[in-house]
Parts: C-alpha cells; structure tokens; sequence
C-alpha cells in the first residue's frame, strides 16, 4: 500500500466515523430542526466517501454519483421540506419519545456493535480503502430502523427512513462501485419523490388533523374498525 | 418496442388529467388508456406465448413467460379499476381533487407497469419504491383522519422495507459481479448465481425479503396493510390488494428462483416459514374483524402467504400452482373489492355489524359480495379452489406433510371466517326494526365493473384458454430456473 492510498484509507475512515456520528446525533437530537441539520451532515459524509473511494477505487461512475447525491440530499431535499412543511414544525420539540436519550444511544451503541459483527458475512469490498464503510453503514440502517421506531414526529420519521437509506447507500458505495449510472441515478431521485410525498402527506395531515405527531394516530385497530 | 406504449400510455393520461379540460376528459382519458394499455398488453403476451422476443430495449426492459402475466394483470385491473372510478370517485364534488386523483391514479399505474417491464433489478427496485410512492397519496385520499392514518403507517413501513430491501439489491449485485462485468439482468443473475458465495446470496435474500415483504403484507409487518387497503377509495384498494402487493411478491420470488440456482443456498425454507406463518395469522385475525374491507385485506395477507409458500415448496407442480394463485388472486381479490365498494355505497356503513340482509337493500352489490366472497374464500368450483388445491396437491406429491395440512387447515379457517362474516351480511336479519330496506339503485359504471369482473372470476373455474395456460407454464419456469 502506497502513502497515497493509506492516506485516502484514513480520510475515509475519517468520512466514515463522522457518518456514523451524525445517525448517532440523529438519535439523540430532540428537536425536529436538529434532526434535519445532522441528515444534511451525514449525507455531506456520504458524498465525502463517494468521492474517496471514486479516487481510490478508479471508479468514475461513483463521481457521477456523488455529484448528483450533493445536489439532491443535502440541498433539495431539505429545501424542498421548508418549503412545503410549516416552519413552527421545525421548531416543535419531541418530549414524548418512546425511550430516553440515555437509553436510545445504548441501543444505537449496540446496533453499531451488531453491524461489525454482520458486516463479517457481507461481500468484501473492492478493496481494504472501502472496508470500513459496511460496518458504519449497516450500523447506520439499524441505528436509521431504530429511530424510525421511537419517533413519533412527521419530519423525523421521514429523515429516519432517509438514515436507513444513507446508511444502505453507505454499504453500496463500497461493494457494488460498478452499478449500472442509470441505477445509481435512479437513486436519489427515488429520495426526492419520497420528500415530496411525505411532505405533501405532512401538509394534509397539519391541515386536517392539527399535529404531526403521527406516531400517535391509533384509531385503525382490530374491533375498533 | 410493444412496451413503449404500453407503459407509455398511463403518462399520456396523467399528463390530460391532470389539465383542467371538464369533468369528464379525465376519467375518459384514464379509461382509454387503461384499455389500450390492456389490449397491447395482450397480444404482447401472445407473442410471448408464440416464443417470439418481446424486447424494448435490450438488457433493460423485455419481458419473459412471468413478466408478461404480471403486466396483462397490471393492466387488467387497472382498467377495471379505471371503470370502477367512473361514478365512485365522481362523487367528490371538486373537480381539483377529481384531476389529482386521475393524475396520480395513472402515474401509480404507470410505476406498475413499469415492474414486470423492467429486467434490471436495481431499476425494478425504483420503479417498485415508484409504485408505493405514488400510491401514498391515493391511500390518504378520503383525506379523513382515519385516511391519513393509514397513508402514514402505509408510507412509513413500507418505504423502511424498501430501504432495507435496498441493501439486499446491491448486495446481491455485489456478489454476483466478482466475475466482471456484463449485463445484469433477472436471467443473467440466474446464470452468474452458481459462482456467486452462496452466504452472501443467502444474506441478500433475506434482507429483500424482509424488506419487500414488508411491502408485500407479508408477517411480522403486516400491521399497516389492512389500514391502508381499507381506507383507500375502493378502486384504490382493488389495486392495492389485487396487484400491488403481488407485483412486490414477483421481485421476491424472482430474487428466490436466484438463491435456488446457487451452489448450496436455498430459499425454499424461508419461503415456506413466512408464507406459512402469513396465512395462518391472517386466517386468524379473519375471524375477528369488525369491517368488511378490512376482512378482504387480511384475505390479502393470506393470499400473498398462500403464494409464498407455493413458491417455497419448490418442483415444477408447485411453482404453477404458485403463478396460477397469482392470477386467481388478482382477479378475484378485485371484484371482491368491487364488491364491497358497491355495498359501501349501498348502505354507507363498513362495519360488518351494521349491514344486514343486503340482498334486500342492493341485490347487484349482495350478491356480487356473495360470489366475491365464496370465490376468494376457495368455494368449489371457482378458480381460487382450483389453484390452492393444485397447490396441496403438489405438496403432497412433494411428501411435504406438515406443510401441506398447515396449509389446508388455515386456508380452511379463513373460508368459515370469511363465509361467516359474508352471509350475515347479505341475507342476515335487520336486528332492529326500522333500518330501512329500500332498495339502492348502484350507478351504471359500478354495475358494469361488477359484471365485466365477474366473468373471469367464473370462467377461470370451468375453463381455461389454451394461451393463457400456456403462458403460466412458462412464468412457472421463471420461478424454478
């Protein structure tokens, strides 16, 4: 391994540990606001890596995926989620979380702990500079699964489906750097129409219903009809 | 290039709906170009049946014995549910939301046809993520309380199951590509499979299955389908219930035949324990529900688990016993949704307790709920009967025991359940005196949906057209190759 290539290692062992820092503050950030910021953080890492490992891996394709991954993630999206979402939404704090913060960051702890043991049985990357990403980024899809199921808010559910999805991408980016552009780009554009939807659903439920806090609509169950 | 059309046509349509032209253009526009897409749809899968490539663009969109099944049921219930719309939805007096509706009916269409299109399986993943996407809006479209409920746990659960599905795609991808590179299409994934670490296959197909299973209704994540396939405009949930939960269980089955042509790995045991586990909870909660859309969606769940485990038993017998449930499912799965949404607006009640004797109120919409009921149930000689019996059958042959007596005993359960539900419904009693019994005349576009739904529903029992059974051989050889 030349100094060049230990150096690109390290830098993205350095994108890799502050994506997984950011799922972390996902879990932990109790404001709505907070939660969009760190999704524009760990997307920002996930572009990071692309272009390292596009470097590193002599796959060009992956620039054409960072490229567009920085236009729509990080940028459109949340824009696009000001703009249809009401801005007293982003300012609401989540107190009526299913579980503690403590707690919470325990559990994301040990999601990290089970992706390196699965990361173990996934296909190994292209080289040792990617290895890091499969374990930070099925960490990041449990950590994504998890608050996906403790938050109650509209927004933050959508950003922890968002954090599986990074997370899932995190993992792609390493194994599969020879997919097929027209899939790669088909990607994020899948993201933006599930914002949009969300954010119209959001609308609609703000206008009818007067909260987001759809996690506590419960009036669908057996018996109850 | 028969595709171009065919998946071309449902955007024409969004695009003329979704243009302030009257109330009529749009319904029209959505009408025609279901039909058409139906009929190009047929004489694609006759030249399917006749051996002749039917290829749109190579190594990215084609279609094989199994992709054009699913494409004509795409495109069969879409013109149905098309019809179905004509009065249902006209009752919604702004012609804005009438246009959004329209518009995004044909988009949700469109995704769906663009499914068995597609043979590049990271594109079918966007188009199947396309086809829940578009569908959110429909799902919450009552736009009441309970509506958007539904379209959240709709939304959330399933488009988490399409991110970890996400993960089982690419890596999939990434074990079958050690070999260089190619085109990766479903048949070539077949051939790379055998040198692919048969692990690494295994992983991937779990966490597709998983997560599309998740989509599919299939059990533990099951919980928001009845919500969703209840509170959607009936023509919605015909849709959603008839094709769109099959056409996510075709990417799985697709993903099991690649497991199965690997060196050691098997998906037949997963596909067994889930299906299994799929309809006998669903038989179960049949039993208990209080609303009859809700009791046509976890017939849904039973369906798909019915499916899955046909799928899982493996041998030829048993994959066309699994496609040939395919297309009962879909067809019936519809009209009894038809059904009940022409009792809905009969009585104007979902709750099963409150309708009582409704082949006095509405003889078209009792006895089409009766015939929908008895039909999907797997009553003797409908054509549901048929598929689930050729499935115990070849379960049987294949000397697996157990499986086989779950399975009759489940699918048994679910029959009285739903029979119980039904019959009180239609011929019982009015329990208090004064409900009226006037009887309700259903709109003409309502009935016409009923009776052109019908006719397959009965025919499949007593015949089958030699192309049509030809064609399910050959998606059959799509699942076990």
């Amino acid at each position: 391994m030349t100094d060049f290539s230990a150096l690109l290692a390290s830098l993205n062992g350095l994108a890799a540990g502050l994506f997984l820092l950011s799922s972390f503050a996902l879990v932990a950030t109790r404001q709505v606001q907070g939660c969009l910021r760190f999704y524009i953080a760990q997307s920002v890492f996930l572009v990071v890596s692309a272009l390292i490992l596009a470097f590193g891996l002599r796959a060009p394709d992956l620039l054409a995926v960072a490229a567009l991954d920085l236009a729509i993630k990080p940028i459109v999206i949340p824009w696009l989620l000001r703009r249809m979402v009401r801005e007293e939404i982003f300012r609401r704090r989540e107190i009526d979380q299913v579980l503690n913060i403590p707690s919470s960051l325990l559990i994301a702890l040990g999601l990290t702990l089970t992706a390196y043991f699965l990361s173990e049985q996934l296909p190994a990357p292209a080289g040792a500079l990617a290895r890091i990403n499969l374990p930070v980024g099925l960490a990041a899809l449990l950590i994504g699964t998890y608050t996906l199921a403790v938050r109650r808010e509209a927004v933050p559910q959508l950003i922890g489906i968002f954090g599986i999805e990074n997370g899932a991408l995190f993992v792609g980016i390493a194994i599969a750097p020879t997919l097929p552009l027209v899939a790669e780009m088909a990607f994020p554009f899948d993201m933006l129409i599930i914002a949009l939807v969300i954010g119209i659903l959001t609308r609609m439920t703000q206008e009818r219903i007067g909260t987001t806090e759809v996690g506590g609509l419960a009036s669908l169950k057996e018996g109850g009809g | 290039m028969i595709l171009f059309p065919i998946v071309g046509l449902p955007l024409v349509a969004a695009l003329i709906s979704a243009l302030p032209l009257g109330r009529r253009v749009a319904p029209a526009a959505t009408l025609a170009a279901c039909a058409a897409a139906l009929a190009l749809s047929i004489v694609a899968a006759m030249r399917v049946v006749a051996g002749e490539p039917v290829v749109a663009v190579a190594n990215w969109a084609a279609l094989d014995g199994l992709g054009a099944l699913i494409l004509l049921l795409v495109a069969a219930l879409a013109s149905t549910a098309a019809l179905f719309s004509w009065s249902y939805i006209a009752r919604e007096k702004s012609a804005r939301h009438l246009r959004r509706y329209y518009a995004n009916y044909n988009l949700f269409v469109f995704a769906m046809l663009l499914v068995p299109a597609l043979i590049e399986p990271n594109l079918v993943w966007t188009a199947v993520e396309l086809t829940t996407v578009l569908s959110v809006y429909l799902v919450a479209f009552e736009n009441t309380r309970e509506a958007l409920e539904a379209g959240w746990k709709y939304s959330v659960l399933t488009i988490m199951g399409g991110a970890i599905a996400l993960l089982g795609f690419l890596a999939m991808f990434a074990a079958t590509r050690f070999g260089g590179s190619g085109p990766y299409t479903w048949q070539r994934l077949i051939l790379l499979a055998p040198a692919a670490p048969h692990g690494v296959l295994e992983i991937a197909f779990v966490l597709i299955l998983v997560g599309f299973g998740a989509k599919a209704g299939l059990v533990p994540l099951h919980t928001w389908l009845p919500d969703a396939h209840s509170q959607a405009p009936t023509p919605i949930c015909a849709l959603l219930s008839g094709i769109k939960t099959t056409l996510v269980l075709y990417v799985i089955l697709r993903f099991a035949a690649v497991l199965n042509a690997s060196a050691r790995g098997s998906a037949d045991g997963w596909a067994t324990v889930v299906g299994l586990s799929s309809v006998g909870i669903a038989a179960f909660l049949i039993i208990q529900v209080t609303d009859y859309k809700r009791l046509f969606a976890f017939s849904t769940v039973e369906h798909m688990g019915i499916i899955l485990t046909a799928a899982g038993l493996g041998g030829a017998a048993a994959h066309y016993g699994a496609v040939y449930q395919i297309l009962n499912h879909a067809l019936t799965k519809s009209f009894c949704f038809f059904a009940a949404g022409a009792a809905l607006l009969a009585v104007d009640t979902r709750q099963i307790a409150d309708v009582r004797g409704l082949i006095r109120t509405s003889p078209a919409a009792g006895a089409a709920l009766l015939l929908g009921g008895l039909a999907i149930a797997g009553a003797p000689p409908l054509a549901v009967f048929l598929s689930e019996f050729s499935i115990l059958r070849a379960a049987i042959a294949r000397q697996h025991y157990v499986a086989a007596a779950l399975l009759a005993a489940f699918v048994i359960i679910a029959f009285f359940g739903i029979l119980y539900h039904l019959n009180r419904m239609v011929f019982g009693r009015p329990e208090t005196a004064g409900i009226s019994v006037t009887p309700v005349q259903l709109p003409t576009s309502c009935v016409l949906t009923l009776v052109l739904a019908a006719l397959p529903v009965i025919i499949l029992g007593f015949y089958m057209p030699e192309p049509l059974h030809v064609l399910l051989r050959m998606a059959a050889d799509g699942l076990s190759r």
